[in-house]
């Protein structure tokens, strides 16, 4: 059971328990659809959705669901708000759905999700579940827009967000490798290092001060 | 006097090559198959060589600068980052634009070396690393900036090395020996690399055993498949010559780091290399096969060192042994 306020347990999700960053998991997607930043806002978007539904929906149900068969029960308890996003997606944004393909119906077994379920939702009230997914996605969503924001500038030379290029042109031969996989990889390790130290430096700080 | 009492296990002998004198041999290796880059491909060829000289070294200090680690360039260093980047500067294409060195040898050097712990625990040889690096970002570049030698006219036609694999003349061994052709800096003079390689075998710097098994595979190999549409009929010593063989075969799949230990095992990773390469230039995309083929025994190499024991002094062939020792060794990792 969680003793954090309402506010807390949304900000935890932002960089204390970043899902990218400081829990890893998640991985497929944030390597897939991070070619772009327009593509990590899209696909943090359905997250966002999926998960805090699926929260608030285990956890209304968790005091009548059987332990034996959780799982089950939470996949389907996602699915339900991973097909409304699939039909909206396609209905009314049908080229981002093109990009993002079978990332979007993949979302019912990500494993962001399924571990909020388990691991919050399951344990925690309805409107702490609310607050923790919509803490969560968020956290999700700026990751993939950052590196999908890095490796779009890097491999493309520009970023583009809507009708607006930035910068209008590109400044230096863009580097095809970003847009590949193994770009994606060291654009995530290298964030994931250059967080750790900031999260480190910050928490030695704190331990002067408090000594 | 106490701290002059070494209390060590064994071996106990001592000689006086260290990492800096073992890194500048092979820079004085380096130096021949340098100045012919110079000679055929003139000041182009200097300042690719020297701008990731200078970014590989740079970045080196700047990394251990930036995370407070003893600084290993310098008079007193230890050499291997001057190493790293001249390797990268000679497996380059002449007339690359001077980002391609910069960017090549600062991947190099931080994300293949440094990050996982600087000199001796890199899993990959960092120069090929950042070379692959490198032919991911801008694959044009590196597929079509090539120099005339001597005339120094920008040609983006094919290297021989196509022409080979399709079967045409390359013109003729001295043209190759000499290094008066197309291709990287590094590469395309035969003989200012044998040379280099020479002197490092000399001096006990490299183990015959891989430039060996690499060269002899990848000449078998070409001597069997190498003619489109006939068998043992290929022409081995030119395409050997070819590419980028000789250049990775002494000085790159060489690298104490990331080749095995025991002497078999870098037959075996020599006889790999040339496998992947043979693999690479006749049935892959990519014109060029040394780079991956170097990169990938790189990694098997703990394997090969864990499969390939040497027989112990005073210990029976037992089989059974080795393998109850492997077993534990795959228990502790």
């Amino acid at each position: 059971m969680s003793n954090r306020s309402l506010i807390g347990e949304f900000t935890k999700g932002l960089i204390e328990e970043n899902a990218t960053f400081r829990m890893v998991i998640g991985m497929c997607p944030t390597l897939a659809v991070t070619t772009s930043m327009v593509n990590g806002f899209w696909m943090g978007l359905a997250v966002i959705f999926v998960l805090t539904f699926s929260n608030v929906f285990v956890s209304v149900l968790r005091k009548v669901t059987p332990d034996e068969i959780r799982i089950p029960v939470f996949v389907i308890l996602i699915a339900a708000p991973v097909v409304i996003v699939e039909l909206v997606m396609n209905a009314y944004l049908p080229d981002m759905y093109r990009v993002l393909g079978i990332f979007v119906p993949l979302i019912v077994v990500n494993c962001i999700i399924i571990a909020r379920a388990e691991a919050f939702a399951y344990r925690n009230s309805v409107i702490r579940s609310a607050f923790d997914g919509l803490g969560i996605g968020t956290g999700f969503m700026l990751d993939l827009m950052l590196i999908g924001a890095i490796r779009e500038f890097l491999g493309t030379g520009t970023v583009t967000v809507g009708s607006m290029v930035f910068p209008p042109k590109p400044l230096f031969e863009p580097m095809a490798v970003m847009l590949t996989p193994p770009g994606g990889f060291v654009t995530l390790g290298i964030l994931m290092a250059v967080l750790n130290i900031l999260v480190q430096r910050s928490a030695s700080k704190k331990a002067k001060v408090e000594a | 006097m106490a701290d002059r009492l070494l209390i060590t296990s064994s071996p106990h002998v001592k000689a006086p090559r260290t990492v800096r004198g073992i890194m500048l041999d092979v820079v004085i290796a380096l130096v021949p198959a340098s100045v012919a880059a110079v000679v055929f491909f003139g000041m182009k060829a200097l300042t690719v060589l020297l701008a990731s000289a200078v970014s590989a070294v740079l970045a080196e200090y700047l990394y251990e600068k930036a995370t407070k680690r003893p600084v290993t360039v310098g008079p007193k260093g230890d050499g291997s980052a001057l190493v790293t980047g001249l390797l990268l500067g000679l497996s380059l294409p002449p007339a690359v634009p001077l980002y391609v060195p910069i960017v090549g040898s600062a991947f190099a050097i931080v994300i293949a070396k440094q990050i996982f712990g600087g000199l001796g625990t890199n899993f990959v040889n960092p120069a090929l690393a950042g070379r692959a690096f490198v032919m991911a970002a801008w694959p044009l570049h590196m597929t079509s900036d090539w120099l005339n030698p001597r005339t120094f006219d920008a040609v983006t036609g094919a290297t021989p090395l196509y022409a080979f694999r399709g079967g045409q003349s390359v013109g003729s061994l001295t043209d190759l020996l000499i290094g008066n052709r197309l291709g990287s800096l590094g590469e395309t003079s035969a003989i200012a690399i044998l040379l280099g390689g020479a002197y490092l075998i000399a001096r006990g710097v490299i183990d015959y055993r891989i430039p060996v098994g690499f060269l002899g595979t990848l000449g078998l190999g070409i001597f069997i498949f190498g003619k489109p549409g006939a068998l043992f009929q290929g022409d081995p010593v030119t395409g050997i010559l070819l590419g980028g063989a000789l250049l990775g075969a002494f000085f790159m799949a060489t690298d104490y780091v990331t080749s095995p230990v025991t002497p078999k095992g870098r037959l075996y990773m020599g006889i790999g290399v040339g496998l992947i390469t043979l693999l690479i230039r006749y049935w892959g995309d990519y014109p060029e096969g040394v780079t991956y083929a170097i990169l990938l025994m790189n990694l098997a190499t703990p394997l090969i060192d864990r499969f390939v024991v040497p027989r112990y002094y005073g210990y029976a062939h037992d089989v059974e042994a080795r393998r109850r020792a492997n077993r534990a060794g795959g228990e502790l990792s």
